[in-house]
């Protein structure tokens, strides 16, 4: 009697499929990764290429992951199903501990990688400065520290439900926020009434704004435009109208307009949530209760909301 | 084996209350057998998902074009505020209690939960607390507008400077629901821990008995951080103190920690029975054990914990030094390790399965694609520069509801189908189930992957207009929404028509293992009572050829005859 010796040897024939789909899910994650460049606006801040650099290193592991997972469960779908009347049993495989293992150590590995290389690019970006408190009805901006290391500034930020006023060293104020291009800015941020966020999408940068602090923030545009300043943290009615534009111009046109702008007299500059609170006011208040618009801030330079940004 | 093999180590629960109603009246009375409470927490939440679900058609109708020209803004800031609570609170929470109360004891063996007088309690703040928080649409200046997560000093704001308004209903609202939960996080981890069936230990549970446990441990340590938040805003509202308003020299940021020390692991306490579900239907579907069973056991512990230290990656952009953000970034970046066990050990079931696509294997299966994706999104929000550019915008929402609706509706679908003939005694209709999943997945994937590019360009969240560069994303998302309220109209039907002339359901439809399965559909009203069988191997034996408990025939010719 003979017995049939367990066939040994690797399968190749499963070595070539495995090997050809990881070939094929590779070439699918790197061009996800490039792709992903595509999703955001432009790149308008020296924090910019970094953060989409990390997106797109995310985007291709994920992608990986992603098609990798999917992959053996579209596999599945296709070669394992049961037909109709197939009432048997699949193979009763209960695990495979060195398998387990394997999965657990790889997305460990993988997350440490990950983490490593994300708090190298968090400490490049170099634009958070520290939260101060202060009482209320001091002056804020005597507390804070401004950037030793930036070129312009403070520039203070006043953010308001629903309206942004920017004070420049010179005095002059606006509605609009002038930055020079290629230079270090750095802000005071502060609120009066409630939380906000200062988002500028194309400089891949986010700060809160609270009340009862003062927060130092630095960052450098490094292209000239319109870009769009959002409050990004839920502040009421108002809110989604909370926006105003970043000019980011020439350090020549940033001197010319501080120096024009500063002989120009106070007026009531940007306010956008004003006009649909007054329809709403005029059409008899059918709206469930909102705080009123703060009043427009007074400033030298009130802005053009007319004219469009470019991201 | 006829009469009792009862481990008198077990506790045991007192009987049902004398004299309560065995028929449809039942639902509406405070009856304390798990099961009944269990259909009355199911019945309640689908109620309120339609009630949320409506209210999302709102918000999604608004977005549909840029400007704000459907409601007023405030309007509209009320409707998505109502919609994430009435969510949370009233429909995925419940639902999930739900289904503890009907699988728990029967998984496990027990008669019932440990304190059955607590669980019905516990069910019947439901009610109370969603006329609280319904109420509010009718308190003067409407109901609360200031986001599910309702953050000072903007939730303190009280224009017209009533003592009853919106924000105070829905604070009182939050509590009643977390004090609910608790009661109910009680009564679950004493009944696991104490009422098994003889033979079962802790590594013969089901994986849906492991995550319950897990998530409701979750619920114990955490709640008490966000009732107490609640209480202080509360107190800062109506009674003028000063802990979150920056002018009494309160810090707003404090309310953040309270809120997401709980809010966050919320998601995983939402989570986890759902990964129990996968769990316990992939085996059954694929006719295989679930691959790596103590490995997924454990995994959900692991989640439990790691979930206590992630809340400030809420808070990369508040102020939060570098240091502190560096440490969050890992330890929510961790969570990647033992959710992606999970992830791994399912298509390791699948594996070389033999799969029936039936309904509740069709959700299972677009619950897990979502979450493959959410995980991804989610690893990607933990990242701190990434967080900075995408956070508080609608990648964040997209993310969001990938896990909530994407993976945690489609899980809790699948479960309904799947336990729907054991506890109603009555087949559903596959065909009707099967429309319900197709319309489900392609209006979620419609309605959330758009919004992912939206986010990415810079489109905050709670918006109610928009630049018009988001508009293509916005209407692909408001189609995929509306969608999924015509995807309801099958469901409806099926789960009216099937319960009330469905056909016969056997006590094993699905030649599923596990005690549920060896108890008459619908289950007796103290499950096995004193013949509690004795469990002897671990969960998932298919194709093992083994029996999971003792005399198991005599169980199975039981059930038939019953």
């Amino acid at each position: 009697m003979t017995t049939t010796a367990p066939k040994s040897g690797p399968n190749i024939g499963a070595i070539v499929i495995i090997a050809m789909a990881v070939a094929i899910n590779l070439v699918i994650a790197k061009l996800m990764a490039t792709w992903s460049y595509s999703w955001f606006p432009p790149q308008a801040s020296t924090a910019a290429p970094f953060v989409d650099d990390l997106f797109a290193l995310e985007t291709g592991i994920g992608s990986f992951i992603f098609f990798g997972c999917t992959g053996v469960m579209g596999w599945v779908l296709l070669f394992n199903r049961a037909d109709k009347y197939d009432e048997s049993d699949g193979a009763p495989i209960e695990g495979n501990t060195k398998l387990e293992i394997i999965w657990t150590i790889i997305p460990l590995v993988t997350v440490f990688v990950i983490a490593t290389y994300t708090m190298n690019v968090n400490m490049k970006l170099q634009n958070l400065g520290p939260k101060h408190k202060y009482v209320i009805g001091t002056d804020p901006t005597a507390l804070v520290e401004s950037d030793p290391i930036a070129d312009v500034g403070p520039i203070d930020v006043i953010a308001r439900q629903w309206s942004w006023e920017f004070i420049y060293p010179n005095g002059v104020r606006s509605s609009e926020l002038h930055l020079p291009v290629d230079q270090r800015v750095n802000f005071r941020l502060t609120s009066e009434d409630v939380l906000h966020s200062f988002f500028v999408p194309a400089f891949r940068l986010k700060q809160d704004i609270i009340p009862g602090s003062v927060i130092s923030y630095s960052l450098t545009p490094t292209k000239e435009g319109r870009f769009r300043l959002r409050d990004a943290m839920f502040s009421g009615a108002y809110f989604s109208q909370n926006q105003t534009d970043v000019i980011v111009e020439s350090d020549q046109a940033y001197s010319d307009w501080l120096k024009t702008t500063a002989k120009r007299p106070l007026q009531p500059g940007l306010d956008p949530g004003r006009a649909l609170y007054d329809r709403r006011i005029a059409s008899g208040d059918k709206g469930w209760a909102t705080v009123p618009p703060a009043p427009a801030p007074m400033v030298n330079d009130p802005g053009d909301p007319s004219i469009p940004h470019d991201a | 084996m006829t009469t009792t093999n009862y481990d008198p180590r077990v506790l045991k629960a007192p009987h049902p209350v004398p004299g309560a109603p065995d028929n449809w009246k039942r639902f509406f009375s405070f009856n304390t057998d798990a099961k009944v409470i269990g259909i009355q927490y199911i019945a309640t939440s689908l109620f309120f998902l339609l009630v949320g679900g409506l209210l999302a058609m709102i918000v999604r109708g608004e977005l549909i074009t840029p400007p704000a020209d459907l409601v007023d803004p405030s309007v509209y800031n009320g409707l998505y505020t109502m919609h994430g609570t009435v969510m949370l609170f009233l429909f995925l929470f419940p639902i999930l209690n739900g289904f503890n109360n009907l699988l728990i004891p029967t998984m496990i063996g027990a008669p019932d939960m440990a304190f059955p007088k607590l669980n019905a309690a516990a069910f019947w703040l439901v009610p109370v607390f969603a006329t609280v928080l319904m109420g509010s649409f009718f308190a003067p200046g409407g109901p609360a507008s200031s986001g599910w997560w309702s953050y000072p000093p903007m939730s303190l704001q009280n224009p017209l400077g009533h003592f009853i308004n919106g924000e105070f209903l829905w604070i009182l609202a939050v509590a009643l629901s977390g004090i609910s939960s608790i009661m109910g996080a009680v009564n679950f981890v004493t009944t696991i821990i104490r009422m098994r069936a003889p033979g079962m230990g802790f590594f013969k549970m089901p994986v849906f008995v492991w995550t319950a446990w897990a998530a409701q441990t979750i619920q114990l340590v955490g709640l008490p951080a966000l009732t107490g938040g609640a209480v202080m805003l509360l107190f800062d509202l109506s009674f003028g103190t000063s802990f979150f308003r920056p002018e009494g020299g309160g810090d707003p940021v404090l309310f953040q920690h309270f809120f997401w020390f709980y809010s966050h692991p919320a998601v995983y306490v939402l989570v986890l029975p759902v990964f129990g579900i996968f769990s316990e239907l992939f085996p059954v579907y694929a006719r295989k054990p679930l691959f790596g069973y103590r490995f997924v056991a454990i995994a959900s512990f692991g989640i439990t914990f790691l979930s206590l230290i992630v809340w400030a990656h809420h808070m990369f952009y508040t102020g939060t030094p570098n240091w502190m953000r560096h440490i969050f970034m890992f330890t929510t970046m961790l969570i990647a390790v033992p959710t992606g066990v999970k992830v791994f050990a399912w298509l390791g079931t699948l594996w070389r399965g033999n799969l029936r696509l039936n309904t509740p294997m069709l959700f299972c299966l677009g619950g897990l694609f979502n979450f493959i994706f959410a995980g991804i999104t989610g690893v990607m929000l933990a990242t701190v520069p990434i967080d900075i550019h995408v956070g508080n915008t609608a990648f964040v929402v997209a993310h969001f509801h990938y896990v909530i609706f994407n993976t945690i509706g489609f899980g809790v679908f699948a479960g309904i189908y799947h336990w729907f003939p054991k506890f109603t005694g009555r087949m559903y209709y596959e065909g009707l189930g099967k429309v319900h999943f197709a319309l489900t997945f392609i209006g979620a994937t419609l309605n959330w992957l758009p919004i992912h590019w939206a986010g990415l360009l810079g489109m905050p969240r709670r918006v109610a207009s928009y630049d018009p560069e988001f508009a293509i994303w916005n209407v692909l998302g408001s189609i995929g929404a509306f969608m999924l309220g015509v995807a309801s109209i099958p469901f409806i039907l099926n789960m009216v028509s099937s319960w009330a002339r469905g056909p016969k359901a056997p006590p094993n439809p699905w030649r599923a293992i596990g005690l549920e399965w060896l108890l008459p559909s619908p289950p007796p009203a103290e499950n096995f009572e004193d013949d509690i069988p004795t469990v002897i191997s671990e969960p998932y034996g298919y194709g093992l050829g083994h029996p999971l408990v003792d005399d198991e025939k005599f169980y199975i010719r039981r059930s038939q005859e019953a």
